[in-house]
């Protein structure tokens, strides 16, 4: 057993947390930073947090993930970070020479007290800056919320330091901010946002940037990511989709405040009626009607589970991951009449507690919560009550291996397999991919256990 | 892939630096140097390391918690670690770094697999957090009942002011049947991962090894040190050892046990892999209890049978000697008849090596074995010694950075000292300058004329060396490997492995040797140019056709 001192029974915890299902704050914002076009992430701290996240991001997306750290010492963490930060500046503008340099904090930062607004200015006053290029920043201390809240903190700094509003009257023109999903996902869901035909701006957009193609030539700042150009009018579009509340609300609800622009916070558009209510809000502002190709896409995810619902039915899921991908993936698998009995996140807040609430309190069967909560805790609630699918990040599968439960990877990180940097689970494309992976893994495991005289042929 | 002979390596170096602000680049020069060597003295120039890294600049190095709770005690399975601190520290700590572990039986301990953290929150970053780490510690108790628990301090405890070591006293007290102590290896400290090697030598070596004076049976009694079991390392050196009839005592630390620690003192040698991370604990186990120390090599098979050869030669003992030739010849077979096949597609091939703090040296040898050139190399977080050799030990200055770090004063125990060799002995041994007795002769000695040697190598630099080099293989670690290879360069994980291995002892080599051939003769390189982006002339042939 690789977790073989879980045991069954429970006691509370109130200090340890073991097995964590969530992580620290920079290595969303550093995500989200490398969504906006040639933007170099600069974590303010020791350099090791920078080295943490650098090789997490690249281990879930085989993919360079460029950032830079101010390598605080023992007298950067006495006096203060400045000096470092604004040598920082000057060495990334002369060395790597990107248009936006994005600075987030760690808890070392944090802890001290280092003000960034000051310090990017001290920046700009010593002339590091040269002319046209831009340092934005966001303080994301990991000793509160999580990598969602850095993800949040990161598209709150862009919003506030780089959106502008130069028009009272509103343009014909779309936001879309789309919560802490893969690149796969951000350009489905623009795709789609785009089938209506009006000019949309999304950020971040990580796609093809930590989705790169092989081209024999290393580009430190690929095709992809949001410009900032655009960034910039997005103070002057008509509405802001945010697409999880958690990972976009603040930032969609600064573009209202700061620039008038009315915001629609709705769920990450995965599985079908998540969806849906996508879809219907982009009919609503642009005025279109749905195109036909987006209706049989949908069609064809509701065939699918028409056709499939006899091997979902009633099937037990474990899930553990962030709050907006759990809300979106609850709907769903209840939606389909499979059974999200254990649901777990790291990530704290009452807000994803009132949802899931919400969603799971008339169920004829008790659903398993808490928040905030750790994978411990998921493999005890499951030694209590075992299920059919763990639905998860890499680090689940010690549960899955450990109880012999299949298991797809969901969420941050996926350290082991491939396919979320191409393949999205967003939209209605998505969700069809999510229920291919789901009954794969069940119709595997029935395969593999079936008696001989049970062993079907046709399913 | 051809590689580029034509530029000089001050052309390359200039190349280098020229896109630095002159700071930078008076820093850089002293980090980056063109070798030569004085084959008589083994004299070299001096290099610049373990020096602060420089702010915007993006650096391979990590923290010193990475250095103490990653590298060195990562790998021990039934000592409880808790990571102090926010979140995150803890989690990316968590089973990264592919330390293989075996617990004898099923009942036996194994915390590996699990991170544990207090989750620092801001009310414990304004108030403090002993009072939580001291809740966390009774509840890991209470579920788990360790005999011992580590706790590690990341950056915001040392800053706040918590004092794990006062919290570790107190609940060991409190728990005696526990051993409990704490790392001060807040990742400010020092200037890279190797302070935390250094704050985890001292804990260990003070409150862990000589606890218990049970001898392990056995004629030949060795501890492994600095080896850490990365896919598998240490399996194939425990496999050569029982061959030869060596007791291993304890790996420092792979697959390695608490107990096995506590009486590593017990042992008659101490044999140094990593010399970065683990000499000091050779150095104090040697003044406090007299165990003798020489610096090995088990990565390639001619460096393995050396260093099996001089373990002979240490004992003394004929039997041993035959014993070791023995398995020598015996495992060779399989090495020499794998390598004669695969140096026909590896000879003049070229790699460079870029990565910790002595496995850019070690990795050469296997390169050479090969048939293959190292043309470029350095570590990540190494010191002077490490480049140089030990000989230049009394000229390292001393900086503001490495005086954080406790240098402990360590003395003869009364009782437990035990002298292993006769002074005649081992002044004879030490003669032997072979044998690397104390010392270790560092890596630019051992590397080619006008080879670039650079510490503490950044993105640019790496840019640069493979634009201009083009060498078949770049050896790294993960947030290098993907950078590399989109320029079409073969990456081979030095620290990770890929996922695969193990590469040290016999075994080993010829995993290697099957890897790097399956690596730099790989067809899939030739797929990133489409058929209509090739020749003109190729495409005339076809319309032909
Ligand atoms: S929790 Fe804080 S100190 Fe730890 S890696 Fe994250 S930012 Fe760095
Ligand atoms: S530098 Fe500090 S905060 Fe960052 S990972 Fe290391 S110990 Fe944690």
């Amino acid at each position: 057993m690789l977790l073989r001192h879980t045991p069954q029974e429970t006691i509370e915890r109130k200090a340890l947390t073991i097995n964590p299902a969530k992580t620290c704050q920079p290595i969303g914002a550093m995500y989200a930073a490398l969504g906006i076009h040639n933007c170099l992430p600069h974590s303010h701290g020791s350099q090791g947090c920078c080295s943490y996240h650098r090789s997490t991001l690249t281990r879930h997306f085989k993919e360079p993930a460029m950032a830079s750290t101010s390598s605080f010492t023992e007298g950067s963490s006495v006096f203060g970070g400045q000096a470092n930060l604004v040598e920082a500046i000057n060495n990334i503008f002369t060395v790597y020479n990107p248009d936006v340099i994005a600075v987030h904090t760690t808890c070392l930062s944090e802890t001290i007290g280092d003000d960034l607004t000051q310090m990017a200015q001290k920046a700009k006053d010593e002339g590091y800056v040269p002319a046209g290029k831009k340092v934005i920043y966001a303080s994301t201390p990991s000793y509160v919320g999580s990598h969602v809240t850095g993800y949040a903190n990161m598209v709150r700094g862009m919003v506030d330091l780089l959106a502008v509003s130069t028009t009272a009257k509103k343009l014909d023109q779309i936001n879309v901010i789309p919560g802490f999903v893969e690149p796969s996902d951000m350009a489905e869901i623009k795709r789609i946002a785009e089938l209506f035909g009006k000019k949309v701006i999304m950020y971040p957009d990580t796609s093809n940037v930590l989705n790169s193609p092989m081209t024999g030539k290393f580009k430190m700042y690929p095709k992809g990511g949001a410009k900032t150009e655009d960034i910039a009018l997005s103070g002057d579009s008509k509405v802001t989709l945010a697409l999880g509340r958690f990972a976009t609300g603040i930032g969609a609800k600064l573009l209202d405040t700061k620039h008038k622009v009315p915001c629609e916070l709705l769920d990450l558009p995965i599985g079908l009626a998540a969806t849906d209510r996508y879809v219907e809000m982009l009919k609503k502002y642009s005025g279109q009607s749905v195109p036909e190709s987006l209706m049989e896409e949908r069609g064809q995810l509701v065939d699918m589970i028409t056709d499939m619902h006899q091997y979902f039915y009633g099937k037990k899921v474990a899930l553990a991951g962030d709050p907006d991908q759990l809300v979106a993936l609850t709907e769903f698998l209840i939606s389909i009449d499979m059974k999200p009995v254990h649901i777990v996140t790291g990530t704290p807040g009452n807000k994803f507690e009132r949802r899931i609430k919400e969603l799971t309190e008339n169920l004829p069967y008790k659903v398993n919560y808490t928040v905030p909560s750790d994978l411990f805790t998921l493999h005890q609630w499951i030694k209590n009550e075992s299920v059919d699918l763990i639905i998860g990040n890499t680090y689940t599968k010690y549960i899955a291996r450990d109880e012999d439960i299949p298991s797809i990877r969901f969420g941050f990180p996926i350290l082991d397999r491939v396919g979320h940097q191409y393949f999205p689970m967003a939209g209605y494309k998505g969700a069809m991919r999510l229920l291919e992976k789901i009954l794969t893994c069940l119709l595997d495991k029935q395969d593999k256990d079936a008696p001989e005289e049970k062993f079907e042929l046709v399913m | 892939m051809n590689q580029n002979t034509t530029i000089s390596p001050e052309e390359i170096k200039d190349e280098l630096l020229r896109s630095y602000p002159a700071k930078v680049a008076k820093k850089r020069a002293k980090q980056i140097i063109i070798n030569s060597v004085d084959k008589a003295t083994d004299e070299v120039p001096e290099i610049m390391a373990n020096v602060r890294t420089i702010p915007g600049i993006l650096t391979m190095r990590g923290c010193s918690y990475a250095g103490c709770r990653g590298v060195v005690l990562g790998p021990t399975r039934d000592i409880l670690q808790i990571t102090h601190g926010p979140i995150g520290c803890g989690f990316y700590a968590w089973l990264t770094r592919r330390n293989q572990t075996k617990p004898a039986t099923d009942k036996d301990e194994n915390f590996m697999t699990y991170s544990m953290s207090t989750d620092m929150t801001e009310n414990e970053i304004i108030f403090g957090g002993e009072k939580k780490l001291k809740a966390a510690i009774e509840e890991a108790i209470s579920i788990f009942h360790p005999k011992a628990i580590g706790i590690f301090a990341t950056c915001p405890v040392g800053l706040i002011g918590d004092d794990i070591h006062a919290v570790a006293r107190e609940m060991e007290s409190l728990h005696p049947e526990v051993n409990i102590f704490g790392f001060s290896c807040e990742g400010y400290r020092g200037v890279s991962q190797s302070a935390g090697h250094h704050v985890a030598n001292n804990k260990v070596f003070t409150d862990v090894v000589g606890l218990n004076d049970t001898v392990k049976e056995g004629k030949y009694k060795i501890n492994l040190l600095g080896e850490y079991n990365i896919g598998g390392d240490a399996f194939e050196l425990d496999r050569i050892f029982e061959k030869c009839g060596i007791t291993v005592v304890s790996t420092f630390s792979g697959n390695s046990t608490y107990d096995d620690f506590t009486r590593a003192h017990t042992a008659d040698l101490n044999l140094v892999m990593c010399h970065r991370s683990i000499n000091y604990l050779a150095e104090m186990m040697e003044k406090k209890y007299g165990l003798p120390w020489f610096k090995v090599n088990f990565i390639g098979a001619y460096d393995t049978a050396k260093s099996l050869r001089k373990i002979g030669e240490y004992f003394g003992d004929k039997e041993l000697k035959d014993k070791i030739e023995k398995v020598i010849a015996e495992e060779m077979i399989v090495v020499e008849e794998i390598k004669k096949d695969v140096t026909t597609r590896t000879t003049g091939k070229t790699a460079m090596l870029f990565v910790g703090g002595s496995r850019a040296h070690h990795y050469q040898e296997l390169f050479k074995e090969m048939g293959m050139k190292t043309i470029s190399a350095g570590y990540e977080f190494a010191h002077r010694d490490d480049y140089e050799g030990r000989k230049v030990l009394p000229t390292v200055k001393i900086d503001a950075d490495s005086r954080n770090i406790e240098e402990l004063k360590v003395s003869a125990d009364p009782e437990k000292f035990k002298e292993r060799k006769k002074a005649s002995e081992l002044d004879s041994l030490k003669a032997n300058k072979n044998m690397e007795m104390n010392d270790y002769i560092g890596m630019m000695p051992e590397m080619d004329e006008n080879t670039l040697i650079i510490d503490d190598l950044n993105h640019h630099e790496a840019e640069v060396l493979i634009e201009k080099y083009k060498p078949d293989i770049f050896c790294a670690g993960i947030k290098e490997k993907y950078v590399v290879q989109k320029s079409g360069v073969p990456v081979k994980q030095l620290h990770s492995y890929d996922y695969s291995g193990p590469y040290a002892g016999f075994v080993g080599a010829v995993n290697f040797y099957k890897e790097i051939d399956r690596m730099v003769n790989s067809k899939v390189w030739k797929y990133v140019k489409a058929p209509w982006e090739k020749e003109t002339q190729l495409a005339a042939t076809y319309a032909c056709d």
